[in-house]
């Protein structure tokens, strides 16, 4: 925990948090995922952060760009550096390491 | 009634989209299997890569299919940047639309898995560069780096699977790079199960010699050469040599050409070798075989064909003043544009490349004759099976274009190994000439004999030969009491039959005097006889002339005796006499 007491991201976090989730059509997944991520976010960045919801079936030329494979994928492009957190976004821990988003309770 | 048909009617073949590649469509009988996913596997450095970049550029040069690229490695700018050697515009090609390069990069320290997910982003990615060029052909460079990337190793595996299926159903001609496996041919063991067709690719060493070598594992629902075929790396992409795949179907010709040395022509019944056919000239150090090959490429060049001349010894420059000594000169014909002299060291390449090299300047130069001096220096990068391999390769090809094709060949040693080169390919040639050494006392003297003609008799007499100032000559048969003379031995040979042509020519002028001098003698008795005959003639017409005078004397005797009488009596009385 000390490396990340250092990252000058962690320390100065930025205003507002953006936030892209891919998704392939209204699956389970997909719907699970943004489901999740919702929760998450307006548990732990309340105001901060912009959710953009990108469906691949309409707009394919999209996935080209931000390197998607997987679905459902979530890309947090800012803060930088670009995370990619792929799967249902079942496991909240998982998600908010990958993240970078400290849980409230800690600050 | 049953309607019998004779002609059989042909089976549906499996369509198949022709790869492009030089060889590899004659192997696979027609192509990759059509809208169906093909797996190229193979260790480090085999070419996986470039075989698809090649099918694919092929596919949108020949064929007009435009083809999709999705390169988990190298970005779209290296790959460009590696095949642009090879003459592959890619960047040209995606300008035209005719080619998309989607580079998935994949990175795990990025990458955050967080419950359930599936691949349908590269579904997605792939279905829209397909859809949005229209893409018959797609080449996905190294898949199995995805499983570097993701952790979930079964996800992974059921999402390949449904990459194949989904590609088939799509109906796009793929291919597939993976690295071989230990044990497998794909380190996960998987895309070979699902690929309806598997190539496998091979790079090894034997005596520090590299080949490659490319084998087809499988084709569901076709035949295919099953060997492994030796496959090159070339200025124009893979080159796949199929060793026997090519049939004896060749027409041939029946026309004859000469061998460049009149001597040599006239010991064929036919006075010289047919056109298209292959000759090999064997011989020890020494033994005017490059003279007799430079006759030959001199010969065709008079005729106004073009000659092709690989020479593996010499460089053009000393080919070219070595044979202006023996009154070849090659210049000429150079600066006309009918002779190529090819020189390099038989061990700057493998033999492969040396084949390929021979193929592309045949293609190149269109030589009615080829001349390839020496073979034997080929055995210097390679066993003799694959040197044989090699030229039957050559020789077919050579008859195939119906070019008249001399090799020469160095035989080690005198102590009957003679069999050396000859157990390679003395069976692949129609026409075989030694040349040796006929070692007598204290001189050695070149002799020539056709041990072969294919197609026609031939002299069977060893013919001694000189290389003089005008060429190689061939010096008429001496027969002398032991056989075939040579040498020295010719000129004494010719000193004795002078001498003996002397003796007989004095014994016969002796015998005309001899037969002169009797008609002398003879001539001297019957002049000789006739004067003796003469003067018994002369005796005897005296004694008859003396007889008759004796005669008429006695007869005038008497009648004056007897007129004496009448007076008488006509005195007494008239008495008639």
């Amino acid at each position: 925990m000390d490396s990340r007491e250092a990252a000058p991201a962690t320390v100065d976090q930025p205003a507002t948090w953006e936030l892209c989730l891919y998704v392939a059509g209204q699956t389970t997944k997909s719907a699970t995922a943004l489901a999740n991520l919702k929760r998450y976010c307006e548990a732990h960045l309340p105001d901060r952060y912009t959710l953009e919801v990108i469906d691949l079936l309409q707009h394919p030329q999209l996935a080209e760009g931000d390197q998607i494979l997987a679905i459902p994928t979530l890309v947090r492009k800012v803060p930088e550096p670009i995370r990619k957190i792929i799967g249902d976004l079942s496991n909240e821990e998982k998600v908010l390491v990958g993240l970078d988003i400290r849980p409230r309770g800690t600050h | 009634m049953h309607e019998y048909k004779l002609a059989p009617t042909a089976l549906p073949q499996l369509p198949k989209a022709p790869s492009g590649i030089e060889g590899l469509d004659e192997i696979t009988e027609g192509g990759l299997p059509l809208g169906r996913p093909t797996l190229v596997c193979g260790s480090a450095g085999c070419g996986k890569t470039l075989l698809g970049i090649e099918f694919l550029v092929r596919g949108v040069i020949d064929y007009d299919e435009p083809g999709v690229l999705m390169t988990f490695e190298e970005t779209a700018a290296e790959l460009t940047a590696n095949v642009a050697s090879l003459g592959f515009d890619l960047a040209a090609m995606q300008a035209d639309k005719k080619l998309r390069i989607d580079h998935v990069h994949v990175e795990r320290s990025e990458i955050e898995e967080t419950g359930e997910f599936d691949l349908e982003g590269l579904f997605i990615r792939l279905g829209y560069a397909i859809d949005s060029i229209g893409a018959k052909r797609v080449l996905l460079d190294t898949i199995e780096a995805l499983f570097a990337g993701f952790p979930n190793e079964a996800v992974l595996r059921s999402e390949i699977r449904r990459l194949f299926r989904w590609l088939k159903d799509k109906g796009v001609t793929t291919v597939i790079t993976a690295e071989r496996g230990e044990g497998t041919l794909t380190r996960q063991g998987l895309e070979e199960y699902v690929s309806d067709c598997v190539i496998l690719l091979d790079n090894r060493v034997i005596d520090q010699i590299t080949t490659r070598r490319l084998r087809i594992v499988k084709y569901r629902g076709s035949t295919h050469g099953t060997n492994e075929y030796p496959y090159l790396i070339t200025e124009d992409g893979i080159s796949v040599l199929p060793v026997t795949s090519l049939k004896l179907e060749h027409t041939v010709s029946d026309e004859i050409i000469s061998s460049g040395v009149p001597g040599l022509d006239e010991m064929f019944t036919r006075r010289g070798w047919y056109r298209g056919s292959s000759i090999l000239i064997t011989g020890t150090a020494g033994t005017a075989k490059t003279t007799l090959a430079a006759s030959f490429a001199l010969e065709a060049c008079r005729r106004g064909e073009r000659c092709l001349y690989f020479a593996f010894e010499e460089s053009p420059a000393q080919l070219i003043r070595n044979m202006r000594t023996v009154g070849l000169d090659l210049q000429p014909c150079l600066d006309q544009g009918l002779l190529l002299i090819e020189a390099s060291r038989p061990t700057l390449n493998g033999l492969e490349r040396h084949l390929v090299t021979v193929h592309k300047l045949i293609k190149e130069f269109q030589p009615q004759a080829v001349v390839i001096d020496p073979i034997s220096n080929l055995v210097s990068v390679g066993s003799i099976s694959e040197v044989r391999s090699m030229l039957t390769r050559l020789i077919d090809f050579l008859k195939v274009s119906n070019i008249t094709a001399l090799f020469t060949a160095l035989i080690s040693g005198r102590d009957g190994r003679l069999e050396m080169t000859e157990e390679g390919i003395s069976s692949l040639v129609d026409t075989w000439v030694s040349v040796r050494d006929l070692e007598g006392i204290g001189e050695r003297n070149r002799g020539l004999s056709i041990l072969k003609a294919r197609g026609m008799a031939h002299s069977n007499q060893v013919r001694e030969f000189l290389v003089t100032a005008e060429g190689v000559q061939l010096l008429d048969v001496v027969i002398g009491p032991l056989g075939i003379i040579t040498g020295a031995g010719r000129h004494v040979q010719r000193l004795h039959e002078q001498a003996t042509l002397t003796a007989q020519q004095q014994a016969a002028a002796r015998k005309d005097r001899e037969l002169e001098r009797k008609r002398r003698v003879l001539e001297a008795t019957i002049d000789n006889l006739r004067t003796e005959f003469e003067s018994v003639e002369e005796e005897l017409r005296q004694v008859h002339s003396e007889e008759l005078a004796r005669q008429q004397a006695t007869d005038q005797a008497r009648s004056s005796a007897a007129n004496n009488l009448t007076t008488r009596l006509s005195g007494a009385g008239e008495r008639p006499a």
